[in-house]
């Protein structure tokens, strides 16, 4: 019973190990590596189409293409129906506190309802305009909410962030527009 | 049978075991290199383009105005472009609900003889669970209805 | 007050892991004796305390409470009931609660009813139990808590994923879930017989209704999800190699090796260490592939749903569990004495070559759902698809199933060829007989050919078993055996018809309009809209008519959903003895006509058929095992009682 002659070659025991670490250290590859899958919008680099949308909020002006002028501006596109967006309000809060300047674009809202999430959530914009049907979003190369696009002083698109900003991109967010600045 | 013969048996069992466990990791690798369709963005297969009838994916923008459809109304034509390069694409089929102008796409198929994608399969881009697909996949008339609710 | 009440559990549940392994470790020392007596009831009431958690979300749910964030992104008051319940685990953070709930139930039921192991093995087991559930009960309180409260309740929440309200997907994660969790039991008792040394027939014998149990779970909720995928998805297809579907894959060709190599070890002792690894692959594939599906590093597409944070912290649970266990077995797999031996010739060689077979295939499906990963660590964006793994899986299984017919006839241990070549005699002649006559009289891939073929000469192999056995006295083991190896036979008939016989038509028609698929004439009648609790429809009627014979109508739909706001395809089925109708409506196109695509797919239900019976052999041969085990104890206790009288 007790020969192990006819058993597995020694090294085999510790294959299945060595198979895993092999594994592991793929997927650490994976995970660390920054990830870009989405197809980025075809607009970067590019001016903003011309656009005129009317104020969304009773307290706020709406939004044009006109607006864009001067210093660089983060334009937040958002819906009050979504969670995330309602999630990214502090952030975007913090940004508004650090100076930076953000227009809203909401997308398909009722007045009403975008009122309480203003007031649940606090209103970092300067101006909101109403896209009801997603003109200006689909123009952009917007495909959902939240997204946030950093716009130069020309009113080009310099950079498209796909998702909710979370707190640790504050930095990140400011250096982009900073960069825009430029 | 003597016991040194089984022990032998026994030992012929394990190698054959590991050597089949190798041989199909060797095969699976040698597959996987030719098998594996490799993901090409427009200015990427314009540059470089697959073999012809090798099976890859092409991913990128539906140009606006590229899409028409061919006259026994389930081939469609469109062009996916990336903003450098422009790949024309015939597809036959039914498009998946969030296909459309101006949206992300990837398509899967072979490069044709005459320059053309050909899509045997067509993936819009999107996600459940963050992207809450608005009216992206309605028709203008639900678009309409939808708006006039909404006010 | 509800979603407290289930943290407070969950808490609890957490506390009482810690005990659990604290108390199963210190037990198997000297000193630590008197703890044994405290983990058995540890491990039960923790089991009772993950369910109570797990019903508080499933009732925070039904009561749609807008105040929990998991809720808010998640459901929607408009929502059917039955997929507001389903909602519970339509999601990340309520699907790894129904995790270490299963977890927790299964590890409390082995402490309730398995008497079978010394106490040693069975603290161990508990001890490693509650060590893997540790690690998830962390990563749910810490990383993915699901009972947080949003700072201000939503107005409305924002839905399920109209592609998961469907009634056959509301079940198919929680049955998939029993399987992967239920192989946790196997990995524990893996480590628990490794810590002891107590690697035999008894170990096996223990083992096998736990993984026999989580295996008829997996069986079930894989053939459900290929159904649910065939006429969700609106392809045509059953099996797309998608990773999601790789990943119940991958556990389940491991656990089936595994009830092999158990059978193996409970009747003749040999395999043993084999076997040990196979109970820690079984359920480290369970693990990875719930972890490459939630990660989000497979499926590009679903990228941004994904906290990397949450990633590292599965991997990191993945890497102390697997690595751990894998570290373990090689430390004791030296130790662990060789079995009995046994000639090539014999039921144990068949089945080795069944487990080599297993293992060759899940290294494919393993190495294929991971080689996108790899190859983008080498800068290309690759995927793998039907031309890699259709040839390459059946490289694995045409071999394996020709010895399936073979090896239930052999003897144990050791026996001639020649013995069975007479029961092989009627298989045989009937597989090349229908190899010939297709192969030459039409023109369908090799692939399809090979499994008619093999099916042809199946059907009568699996039955030859009971060949000369008196049928009213055949074990249930036996009758299990027979009937889940004709489900693989019938399975693969269905699968071959399918991919070999298919006709496919994809039309643009008026109203009106005939179009002829396969036997099949079909004629749309008409485009109505219709209405459903939340959503709005486009409905096609349409007759189809089997050979001139009566039309039966089918009603394919092209669903739009408002909460969220989504479409989706309802195929339309038209089933028969002999096979599918399967109808999807399309767009209009400018000029009026309706697009629509047709399959006529003979004998494509065989392929569930299949599956359904290799689950049902499973439950039979459980029966058996379990009814054979309480004789065995009830005798014990008559005897013991009747000591005991004698002794007074």
């Amino acid at each position: 019973m007790s020969d192990t002659a006819a058993k597995a070659p020694r090294w085999a025991i510790w294959l299945p190990l060595a198979l895993f670490a092999g594994f592991f250290v793929l997927v650490m590859f994976g995970l660390l590596r920054p990830a870009s899958h989405d197809v980025q919008s075809a607009m970067i680099g590019k001016p903003l189409p011309p656009f005129n949308l009317a104020p969304a909020s009773a307290d706020r002006p709406g939004l044009a293409r006109t607006d864009f002028a001067g210093k660089p501006r983060l334009m937040n596109v958002f819906a009050s129906w979504c969670v995330p967006c309602a999630a990214e309000t502090p952030v975007l809060a913090e940004l508004a506190k650090r100076g930076v300047e953000i227009d809203g674009i909401a997308i398909r809202d009722r007045p009403q309802d975008l009122a309480l999430f203003l007031a649940r959530n606090g209103n970092p914009y300067a101006r909101i305009g109403a896209d009801n049907v997603r003109e200006v979003q689909l123009a952009i190369g917007s495909s959902g909410v939240p997204e946030s696009f950093v716009i130069d002083g020309k009113g080009t698109i310099r950079y498209q962030h796909i998702g909710e900003i979370r707190p640790d991109q504050i930095d990140m967010i400011l250096g982009k527009l900073a960069e825009a600045a430029k | 049978m003597s016991a040194i013969k089984a022990k032998h048996q026994r030992l012929v069992l394990v190698l054959i075991a590991l050597a089949a466990l190798i041989g199909a990791g060797l095969l699976a690798a040698w597959a996987l290199r030719n098998q594996a369709s490799y993901f090409y963005v427009p200015s990427e297969f314009a540059a470089k383009p697959p073999e012809l009838g090798r099976a890859v994916r092409l991913g990128g923008m539906v140009e606006g105005g590229s899409l028409k459809t061919e006259a026994d109304g389930v081939t469609i034509r469109f062009v996916v472009g990336d903003g450098k390069a422009r790949v024309p694409v015939t597809f036959k089929g039914i498009v998946p609900d969030l296909f459309k102008e101006g949206s992300g796409v990837v398509a899967e198929g072979k490069l044709g003889p005459n320059g053309t994608f050909v899509a045997d399969n067509l993936l819009a881009k999107h996600d459940e669970k963050y992207v809450p697909r608005e009216m992206k996949d309605m028709t203008a008339a639900q678009v309409k209805q939808t708006v006039a609710e909404t006010k | 007050m509800i979603a407290e009440l289930g943290l407070a559990a969950l808490w609890l549940a957490a506390a009482l892991a810690v005990l659990q392994l604290v108390a199963g470790a210190l037990a198997l020392t000297p000193r630590g004796a008197g703890m044994a007596g405290v983990v058995r009831p540890v491990a039960m009431v923790q089991g009772v305390l993950a369910l109570i958690a797990f019903a508080a979300l499933i009732l925070l749910f039904c009561q749609t409470d807008l105040s929990v964030k998991l809720v808010a992104m998640n459901s929607h008051s408009a929502k059917p009931f039955i997929y507001k319940l389903a909602g519970t685990w339509g999601n990340h953070e309520g699907s790894m609660l129904l995790w270490v709930t299963v977890m927790g139930l299964a590890g409390g039921f082995v402490a309730l009813v398995e008497r079978r192991l010394p106490e040693p093995t069975m603290l161990a087991t508990l001890a490693g139990q509650a060590f893997v559930s540790i690690g998830f009960y962390v990563f749910l309180l810490f990383a993915s808590n699901p009972f947080e409260r949003l700072p201000q309740p939503v107005v409305e929440g924002q839905g399920l994923n109209p592609l998961l309200q469907d009634i056959g997907l509301a079940f198919h994660p929680p049955t998939l879930y029993l399987g992967y969790v239920g192989l946790s039991i196997a990995f524990s008792f893996a480590i628990g017989a490794l810590v002891t040394r107590e690697v035999g027939p008894a170990f096996a014998r223990a083992m096998r209704p736990w993984v026999m149990g989580a295996w008829i779970f997996l069986t079930v909720g894989i053939t459900a999800g290929s159904y649910w995928a065939y006429y969700e998805l609106g392809w045509g297809g059953w099996w797309f190699w998608d990773p999601v579907e790789n990943a119940s894959l991958m556990p389940w060709l491991a656990a089936t090796a595994l009830l092999h190599s158990a059978s193996v070890l409970a009747a003749r002792n040999a395999l043993r260490a084999w076997t040990v690894m196979l109970g820690v692959v079984a359920f480290s594939m369970s693990m990875v592939g719930t972890f490459l599906v939630r990660s989000g590093i497979l499926t590009s597409v679903h990228a941004f749903a994904v906290d990397p944070k949450r990633g590292s912290f599965i991997l990191a649970l993945l890497a102390i569990n697997i690595g751990g266990a894998l570290i373990l077995f090689a430390l004791r797999a030296a130790t662990v004495t060789e079995g009995e031996r046994f000639t090539v010739t014999s039921r144990e060689s068949a089945l080795v070559f069944n487990n080599v077979m297993l293992s060759g295939a899940l290294g494919i499906v393993l190495m294929g759902t991971l080689y996108p990963l790899l190859a983008e660590a080498f800068g290309a964006k690759v995927s793998v698809g039907p031309p890699y793994f259709n040839p390459m899986t059946a490289l694995f299984a045409l071999p394996m199933l020709v010895v399936m017919a073979i090896g239930p006839l052999l003897n144990w241990r050791r026996d001639r060829f020649a013995r069975v070549r007479a029961r092989l005699i009627v298989p045989a002649l009937l597989a090349g007989a229908v190899l010939l006559w297709l192969g030459l009289s039409s023109g369908i891939g090799l692939l399809p050919l090979l499994g008619l073929g093999l099916a042809a000469g199946l059907v009568p192999a699996s039955l030859m078993p009971l060949r000369g056995r008196n049928l009213r006295r055949t074990p249930l083991p036996v009758w299990g055996m027979v009937v889940a190896h004709l489900g693989v036979a019938v399975a693969l008939f269905g699968m071959a018809c399918d991919s070999a016989y298919t006709v496919e038509r994809l039309v643009a028609v008026r109203i009106g309009d005939k179009t002829e698929v396969g036997p099949l004439t079909v004629t749309l009648k008409s485009i109505e809209p219709v209405a459903g609790p939340n959503w709005t429809a486009l409905e096609g009627e349409m007759l189809a008519a089997y050979l001139g014979g009566e039309p039966v109508a089918l009603r394919p739909q092209a669903r739009s959903f408002w909460a969220p706001p989504q479409q989706t395809s309802e195929s339309a089925l038209l089933t028969r003895w002999n096979g599918q109708l399967y109808a999807v409506l399309g767009e209009q196109a400018q000029d009026g006509r309706w697009q629509l695509r047709l399959w006529w797919k003979p004998f494509v239900t065989m392929i569930w058929l299949g599956g359904l019976m290799i689950a049902l052999g499973g439950v039979i041969a459980l029966i058996g095992r379990v009814v054979s085990d309480l004789r065995r104890l009830i005798a014990r206790d008559k005897i013991a009682y009747r000591r005991e009288r004698q002794g007074r």
